[in-house]
């Protein structure tokens, strides 16, 4: 059999083609397709029962799929289990370690597994998890199982990593020891494919984002291409934000501006909607300057991953079945979503 | 080698580790021992109760750590995702098995040492016919594990608990472990001859404490129940949490 190696930098790592996988009469997956390379860190995005987590797990040959093909370093997760369980590293969304055995004890045993094992004790440094070393797994908080997962999944060297939901209850500075441990892997020319409903985190780790909905692919791209949806729709993205020390009148404003404005949530927040030009920020100081109001805050009003993620699964109809360019859409691969 | 040795390591530790485990392998085993052979209350036939006692209780052990104990712990691993993640490891699930039979066995060893040297003190001498005593527990081992296997791998952890305390139950009170089973109402002894417990129990006086060789239908009964309730277990384990 063939496989693929990370000497192959930026090659394809895993590649799955027209994925289904179905639970008795429910579709888990539809149609997916993606691709991950080596060195990129590749997020599943998608609100709880988007399919995900069995996405993840038949990249990891836990799920037979009902059609379709998977392949992982060029190999097939279930076919070629044995051979690829040495070059792939698992994280479970939740448990996989025994109760009563503590991080140093299990990373011990997880790493005779291996003929060429991480360093232990490195990897409990890394993840931050030197003073819980002989603490047992059952009495460890959530985020410190998380990062003995995640140390669990690193220590028998992958080439490819697959985590489900990594920083689900992890402290901002786990978080920080949880990121570390990721680049320094992506840096290395693993390939990493994670899910997570950490937006700040997906956006802060991937490479490439893939939001799912109801199993179907419905957006994906750079963190950056995603969170653009909005300016692709022509919606709320663009423009400039600015916090006022008193109430205006917005009529008054939009002529002067010759742009609509809009009142955000809070009092003396609004938005100057489109391209905000010098001559406009002027306009602007000075009307402001003119009513004794200060001018609190002055930003561009960019549009938040979160935006684009609410907006591309909330919506019943296909938001962005307009968007061309870069972002590949779950509708254009066989239909809308459903 | 190295991942098989460790995983042994590991299965023997976290058994040991289970204070519950300690308890129904090596504790009770030795109490029912130490009270029946010494307080005379159980119908336990004609010769002293110690000789009958004494391979009953080597029985009820065998039984404690291959079914009870191997199918409790498997069903909680099971729940907990560890025989998933396990199972996307090199060690591999066969690796994984083969370690918990030969943890299985230390234990049972011990258990025979403990066993054995506390009957000796009380008065134990047994006529040691070790290859058919051996083969036996051999036998009923997997008889014993195929059944805890077989529920830890099909129902949830709290319902193998269940499960197999009750089995522990009834094969101890039908098993001839500590009761004699021609005592039994004839329905009950008749159920009783086909349970693998009765077979080890019969199998184990004969071979510890006569000359006599243990009759045919102890050895079918274990040798029936050591092909079957392992391929049950293969058929119905599930590797994943329900």
């Amino acid at each position: 059999m063939e496989s693929t190696s990370p000497d192959a930098s930026g090659g394809l790592a895993v590649e799955v083609k027209r994925l289904s996988v179905t639970y008795g009469n429910l579709r888990a997956v539809d149609d997916l397709s993606l691709e991950a390379r080596f060195g990129e860190v590749l997020t599943l995005l998608g609100p709880n029962g988007a399919g995900k987590t069995t996405t993840i797990e038949a990249l990891e040959g836990y799920r037979r799929p009902a059609s379709g093909d998977v392949k992982v370093l060029g190999m097939s997760p279930l076919a070629d289990r044995r051979a690829l369980s040495s070059m792939v590293g698992v994280m479970l969304q939740q448990g996989g370690v025994y109760p009563a055995m503590n991080a140093k004890e299990a990373l011990t045993l997880f790493a005779s597994y291996y003929d060429e094992a991480a360093d232990v004790p490195r990897l409990i440094e890394t993840l931050r998890l030197d003073h819980v070393s002989h603490t047992p797994w059952k009495r460890l908080s959530g985020g410190e199982q998380q990062r003995l997962s995640l140390a669990l999944a690193l220590v028998g060297d992958p080439q490819v990593i697959f985590l489900d939901e990594p920083t689900a209850g992890v402290d901002p500075e786990g978080r920080i020891s949880v990121r570390s441990a990721l680049n320094d892997m992506r840096a290395a020319g693993k390939c990493i494919i994670m899910t997570t409903h950490e937006l700040a985190e997906a956006e802060h780790l991937s490479d490439r984002i893939v939001i799912m909905n109801h199993g179907r692919k419905v957006a994906s791209g750079s963190p950056a291409e995603v969170r653009s949806l909005g300016d692709a729709t022509g919606n709320s993205a663009g423009g400039v934000r600015f916090h006022a020390s008193g109430v205006l009148n917005l009529d008054e404003l939009a002529g002067l501006l010759e742009s609509p404005i809009t009142e955000l949530g809070a009092r003396g927040e609004y938005l100057i909607e489109g391209a905000a030009t010098p001559a406009m920020i002027v306009r602007l100081a000075s009307h402001l300057e003119e009513r004794g109001l200060l001018l609190i805050e002055l930003a561009p009003a960019r549009k938040t991953l979160e935006d684009a993620y609410l907006q591309i699964t909330s919506g019943t109809d296909d938001p962005l079945a307009a968007n061309e360019g870069d972002l590949k859409r779950g509708a254009r691969q066989g239909g809308g979503r459903r | 080698m190295k991942a098989l040795g460790a995983q042994i390591r590991a299965e023997l530790v976290m058994t040991a580790r289970r204070g519950e485990s300690v308890l129904v392998t090596i504790g009770i085993p030795v109490m029912l021992l130490v009270f029946f052979g010494s307080v005379h209350v159980l119908p336990t036939g004609s010769g002293r109760p110690i000789d009958f006692l004494a391979p009953g209780v080597l029985a009820l052990a065998v039984m404690s750590t291959s079914m009870v104990s191997l199918g409790i712990a498997t069903g909680f691993e099971r729940s907990y995702g560890v025989l998933k993640r396990l199972g996307s490891t090199p060690l591999g699930r066969w690796r994984l098995l083969a370690a918990k039979t030969a943890a299985v066995l230390v234990v049972e060893v011990i258990q025979v040492i403990v066993i054995a040297s506390v009957a000796f003190g009380m008065g134990w001498r047994p006529h040691a016919d070790v290859v058919p005593g051996a083969l036996a527990v051999l036998l009923a081992t997997a008889s014993f594990a195929g059944i805890g296997l077989a529920m830890a791998g099909s129902l949830r952890a709290e319902l193998t608990l269940a499960a197999a305390n009750g089995l522990y139950l009834v094969f101890l009170l039908l098993g001839g472990m500590v009761l004699t089973i021609t005592k039994l109402p004839a329905f009950l002894g008749t159920v009783a001859r086909v349970l693998p417990a009765t077979a080890l129990s019969s199998v184990l006086r004969h071979a510890l404490g006569s000359s006599a060789a243990a009759p045919l239908h102890a050895w079918i009964v274990l040798a029936s129940w050591g092909i079957l309730a392992p391929v049950i277990a293969t058929i119905t384990f599930h590797w994943e949490p329900d």
